[in-house]
């Protein structure tokens, strides 16, 4: 008797039109949605070159900008005017300008990923909807020209890894803290063209905002996607908000991994990643006292309002260190409203925190936020690569929010666990 | 085709093939004038049609933007070499028409400066400075058919045409 297929193959089985699919095997798949955002004008450029007139189907494709916005120079300017006319021209319904928020918190806030689903995404954590149940992966923009014409790419069948994680997460480590170890346990090609799937009792626990972040960081391993099997927390999400029906997808009794992990969180401490690769992992508590100029809460990573709150426990009624700039940028205009509702906002502002508009922000170094050479960063966003903030010579350590928070207060890398009672 | 080996090693990630402050700019010209230049300052200026770029592990990891295939591609980098792939690098490459060769070995006998001759059909490169020809492993026949057409939408061009019936000009 042929294994059981794991969530992955299932769902590239039933895209593919197959009764089941393996490891290695190319299937022809059809996807549920497509998702770009300000590189939307690269892939309408390609898409034009095809020479096609219309889309596969309007209603599939998900576009907004959050990237560079509002746009900063000329150029992005441009590319945004395209996005826009393209829109228009196709009358593609599912579009969000500049005031929505970051691709990845949009897209499930409103509904877009679905458990079961396949998605393909002009950005490469685009993995962040496997915690909602769907296999979502990166393209490139030509790829999506080709999507965006026939609704179907090829798609190699993923081997899976699976993670079992049990233990309850200990004060001051987070999901954020949990994944830093497993990438820094597994290296940046660690997972490689896999497709990582979550289990166990810590992972049943964490809300779907620490799915996410899991899912989303799984990227900086290589996974080509990362799924948590759909629960009573997704579909509970999902209420009010799912485009459509859905058939949640999960792995056989007898599915094959080609790997297996065990973790427990019981002992997790806050982790950070050094200069200059995410899988440079480290205990916070190996670099604390590092000196930092600016402090970013923010991002697809961990930028949704239980990321805001965990920081903002931390900076009540204190003032950020007088040499730092503290950044917070929402995830999505949702997360915002919700943090000004509930006085989350509040505390940052009066801590001295700069809040910008939701988006990117200063993530990739290409909107705000920029630093200089010799500049030292603390982020809750996903990338520390050499000049990913601004100047080559510049430095960014990734952590978990709480951690940010702590190290705004006191100008230098701070383990939160000091602050939270 | 000749070309000279741009050497470099693990993890080389899109952020520094190219950096983020230059993705607004789709014009393949400027992309390349800035290709690699966080970690190699010499390359941009120095490059030449037909060089080859040579990686270590996971090769291109990190965003998916196209641009740092792109960006290589237009500064007449024919092919890249590495130990392995960070696998949206890897599609956009070849969707781009960028032949992405996966030979471990061979990455470790070619050094920094090499004179090479790529041989994508027959997959061979042959290394100058020993004369030793070094085969690899093919990449999969449809692979190889975009490859030929020139990536994914001239491949698609080709094959909307022959679903219309009509030849390719
Ligand atoms: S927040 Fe950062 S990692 Fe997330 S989509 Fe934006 S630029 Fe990419």
């Amino acid at each position: 008797m042929p294994k059981g297929m794991t969530i992955a193959e299932a769902i590239l089985a039933r895209a593919g039109g197959k009764a089941r699919v393996e490891p290695g095997e190319i299937v022809d798949a059809k996807v549920d949605r497509a998702m770009s955002h300000d590189n939307g004008a690269l892939v309408a450029k390609h898409f034009a070159e095809i020479g096609v007139e219309k889309v596969w189907d309007k209603d599939r494709i998900v576009l907004l900008m959050d990237h560079r916005v509002p746009a900063n120079d000329i150029k992005t300017a441009e590319g945004h005017k395209k996005i826009r006319e393209f829109v228009a021209k196709q009358g593609i319904p599912n579009f969000f300008d500049i005031k929505e928020g970051i691709c990845h918190q949009v897209f499930p806030e409103h509904g877009y990923a679905l458990p079961g689903q396949l998605i393909v995404g002009t950005d490469s954590h685009t993995t962040t909807y496997g915690a909602v149940g769907a296999m979502s992966t990166g393209i490139g923009a030509t790829e999506m020209a080709g999507v965006w014409a026939t609704g179907s790419l090829w798609l190699m069948v993923p081997k899976s890894f699976k993670f079992n994680v049990k233990g309850k997460f200990p004060k001051g480590a987070y999901p954020k803290d949990l994944i830093l170890k497993i990438i820094g346990d597994l290296k940046a090609d660690g997972a490689d063209y896999a497709s990582c799937e979550f289990y166990g009792p810590a992972i049943d626990a964490m809300t779907v905002g620490g799915r996410m972040t899991i899912c989303n960081m799984s990227m900086e391993m290589g996974a080509k996607s990362a799924i948590c099997p759909p629960d009573k927390k997704v579909f509970d999400y999902l209420k009010g908000r799912a485009k459509g029906k859905y058939e949640p997808v999960y792995a056989a009794k007898d599915a094959a991994y080609e790997k297996t992990f065990d973790y427990d969180v019981s002992a997790l401490e806050p982790m950070v990643a050094a200069p200059h690769t995410v899988d440079n992992v480290k205990p916070l508590k190996d670099v604390a006292g590092t000196k930092i100029n600016q402090a970013i809460i923010g991002s697809c990573t961990n930028g949704r309002l239980e990321d805001l709150k965990e920081g903002a426990a931390i900076l009540k009624g204190k003032t950020i260190y007088k040499d730092v700039r503290l950044i917070v940028a929402p995830a999505s205009r949702e997360v915002l409203l919700a943090a000004m509702k509930d006085g989350t906002m509040d505390i940052y502002v009066r801590a001295g925190a700069v809040v910008i508009n939701p988006g990117c922000g200063p993530c990739l170094g290409a909107h705000e936020g920029i630093m200089a050479a010799g500049e030292r960063c603390i982020s809750s966003t996903n990338r520390n690569f050499k000049g990913r903030m601004g100047d080559p010579a510049s430095e960014v350590y990734l952590a978990s929010p709480a951690a940010v928070a702590a190290s705004a207060l006191e100008g230098a890398i701070a383990d939160p666990r000091g602050y939270l009672k | 085709m000749k070309g000279k080996v741009w050497k470099y090693g693990d993890d080389v990630n899109t952020d520094v093939i190219l950096p983020g402050r230059y993705l607004s700019n789709y014009d393949a010209k400027f992309l390349a004038s800035h290709a690699m230049e966080d970690i190699d300052k010499e390359f941009a200026p120095n490059v030449k049609q037909g060089d080859i770029v040579v990686g270590g592990r996971n090769f291109g990891c990190g965003s998916s933007r196209e641009q740092a295939a792109t960006c290589l591609t237009a500064a007449g980098v024919q092919a890249v070499v590495a130990k392995s792939f960070a696998r949206i690098f890897y599609r956009n490459a070849i969707n781009l028409g960028l032949p992405v060769i996966q030979a471990p070995e061979l990455v470790e006998k070619l050094q920094k400066g090499d004179e090479v001759e790529l041989d994508m059909e027959k997959g061979t490169v042959k290394l100058m400075r020993t004369g030793e020809s070094v085969a690899f492993k093919s990449l999969p026949p449809f692979i190889m058919e975009l490859l030929r057409d020139g990536g994914l939408i001239p491949h698609l061009k080709k094959q909307m045409a022959e679903k219309k019936g009509i030849s390719q000009p």
